[in-house]
């Protein structure tokens, strides 16, 4: 009785923290919740006449017709295969930035160094759209009447010219991307205990032995981590960078269309909801999926390094 | 200490290549600087160019002069930037506070009620047709400032890891004996301890509101309620519509006029100079931000 009595007193007392959460919590519900229980609309035929919930379920015809059109299996290469060579790329090189962010000598340099290589970071997808077609544009293009006449090329249509963006996207998401990841691993290197550099040097280890059996070695869980929610997201892709930088060119979406500008195009310009939500349900739910498995497989690899 | 060759090497080895990184961060945006610097004509003539021939003015005169659509729609960044930060910096220090106190009962549910926000979504087409039909959010400012930006589990998440780390909590227990209620302790103490994460999410926060613009696109199709990154994306849009249909073209357009190249340059310039002109002053914060994220919490 007691008990219970004190236990009621603690409750009440903790109820100005349940307080504090309610403005929070209501978002996540709203802004988070609610549309996972919207996943329903995927397997209806919407018709905004009926209303969402009045329109006829068509069980899974949406995604059959989706996994039909063959657009299903490119935009799943697309979305996988940018992702993978983001992962790798977007792993080495921000890595090595980092590396050399540490070692350089003096008090300015690595600030400017660090300061310059984010500026991208800050810029928005749209503004980056504009830079690039000051680049890229057909006729007035920098590339196409400086670079290329320079080095004695012909000129590239690069926006209707499929072959070139998986190398042009890959590179604008490692450009924009490698200041920000260049100071994640500058944090764990910089966290490095000196008292190994200092053994290793006095044993003669060279600049790349030390790289290769102290530095890398000890960010490992740094690497393994960030690659696990890289892995995670593997199915999602960024619709800035896909939509805005090829410029939602028709003409090159064999090579740039990725699961989220799909699903825009789908929704916005051809109102087709059934098959931009079945895309985007097909998303989520094979996106947790992976994100779990990458989960599960850490857990049994190298516990530590697990999310959950 | 004695520099080894190897060492010095090593050392102009490495600047060359961050020097390198840095011009190729630079480069692009010069590129856009110079172009929006560029007499229009010039720029149709001979393309963008890394040093124009014939310098000129004129965009931003126009800017100027001419600007109060473009005007406006910098208010309205400035809108909702203001507003959504603030919500933000308000509601995700209130949620994240409670979840970081291992004496609150519900932590560990609610902590795990905001983790499973990042494992899975709903996806676009839901969250659109929720805003859209339930909420009818579309045309209004608040779909500028609410879907999506105002909070995420991961800035609740990193204020919660900070709140833990860095407030001891004996100091929590002797306000209690003090008196002191939950509010009170909130308000009085852990915020003012907690400035650093506040400023830092805070930019976060900011950075991606000032630069959003897939709300815009999605939500507002009335020009009065275009952000900046709004209206340089229609710009956009108009670019491309004109370019793939020759109809429009031989019809004079129709109603879509385009402003000059040096001026949607301009405007582009406008859009990413605020962040840039601040970018010094929060850089520490900002490089804080990221290095707390860092470290696994």
């Amino acid at each position: 009785m007691d008990n219970r009595k004190s236990k009621a007193i603690r409750l009440k007392r903790q109820i100005p923290l349940f307080v504090m959460t309610v403005p929070g919590l209501i978002y996540l519900l709203v802004n988070n919740y609610f549309p996972m229980i919207g996943i329903f609309i995927a397997f209806k035929n919407i018709d905004y006449s009926k209303g969402i919930w009045a329109s006829d379920w068509v069980g899974l015809d949406n995604f059959t017709y989706l996994f039909s059109t063959g657009s299903a299996w490119r935009i799943t290469r697309n979305t996988i295969l940018y992702n993978i060579a983001f992962i790798i790329i977007g792993t080495i090189v921000p890595i090595a930035v980092g590396i050399m962010l540490n070692d350089i000598r003096g008090k300015v340099r690595p600030r400017l160094y660090q300061t310059v290589i984010l500026l991208p970071y800050l810029f928005s997808w749209v503004i980056i759209s504009y830079i690039g077609f000051a680049f890229m544009s057909g006729d007035s293009g920098w590339l196409n009447n400086s670079l290329l006449p320079a080095l004695g090329m012909e000129p590239v249509q690069w926006y209707s010219e499929p072959k070139v963006w998986p190398f042009i996207l890959t590179f604008v998401n490692i450009w924009k991307g490698v200041g920000y990841s260049s100071i994640v691993y500058l944090a764990s290197i910089v966290g490095i205990d000196k008292s190994y550099y200092e053994a290793a040097t006095v044993e003669g280890a060279n600049k790349r032995q030390q790289i290769c059996y102290i530095t890398l070695p000890l960010l490992k869980s740094t690497i393994v981590m960030l690659t696990i929610m890289s892995v995670g997201r593997i199915f999602y892709s960024d619709f800035g960078l896909f939509y805005q930088v090829p410029m939602n060119s028709g003409a090159i979406y064999e090579t740039t269309q990725t699961i989220d500008t799909y699903v825009y195009h789908g929704l916005m310009e051809l109102n087709d909801i059934s098959m931009s939500s079945a895309a985007s349900v097909y998303q989520s739910i094979v996106g947790f999926i992976l994100v779990m498995a990458a989960n599960i497989l850490v857990r049994k690899v190298s516990p530590d390094d697990a999310l959950f | 200490m004695i520099k080894s060759k190897g060492e010095r090497i090593y050392q102009i080895a490495i600047n060359i290549i961050l020097t390198v990184m840095c011009l190729l961060a630079v480069i692009p945006i010069w590129l856009m600087f110079m172009s929006s610097l560029t007499d229009n004509d010039v720029l149709i003539s001979a393309g963008y160019h890394m040093f124009p021939t014939e310098f000129s003015l004129e965009a931003y005169r126009y800017l100027f002069a001419k600007g109060d659509e473009i005007g406006r729609s910098f208010l309205i960044s400035v809108f909702i930037t203001v507003v959504g930060t603030f919500a933000s910096i308000v509601i995700t220090p209130l949620l994240a506070y409670p979840l970081s106190r291992k004496d609150f009962c519900a932590h560990n549910v609610l902590s795990f009620v905001v983790f499973f926000t990042m494992l899975f979504n709903g996806g676009i087409v839901s969250g659109y047709i929720m805003w859209t039909q339930v909420f009818h959010i579309r045309n209004s400012i608040w779909a500028l400032i609410i879907p999506g930006l105002m909070m995420n589990a991961f800035n609740v998440i990193l204020m919660k890891n900070y709140f833990a780390q860095n407030i001891p909590p004996a100091l929590i227990e002797a306000a209690k004996i003090d008196g002191a209620g939950e509010f009170y302790i909130f308000w009085k103490i852990i915020l003012p301890l907690s400035l650093p994460i506040l400023a830092t999410v805070g930019l976060m926060v900011g950075i991606g509101y000032w630069n959003d613009w897939t709300n815009g696109l999605y939500y507002v199709t009335k020009t009065e309620l275009f952000s900046l990154q709004n209206y340089l994306n229609r710009i956009n849009q108009n670019i491309q519509f004109l370019a793939s249909s020759t109809v429009a073209q031989s019809a004079g357009a129709g109603n879509t006029t385009l402003p000059s190249v040096s001026v949607r340059m301009a405007i582009a310039m406008v859009g990413c100079l605020p962040v840039m002109l601040l970018y010094p002053f929060f850089q520490k914060y900002f490089v804080k931000g990221i290095t707390i994220g860092a470290v696994k919490g």
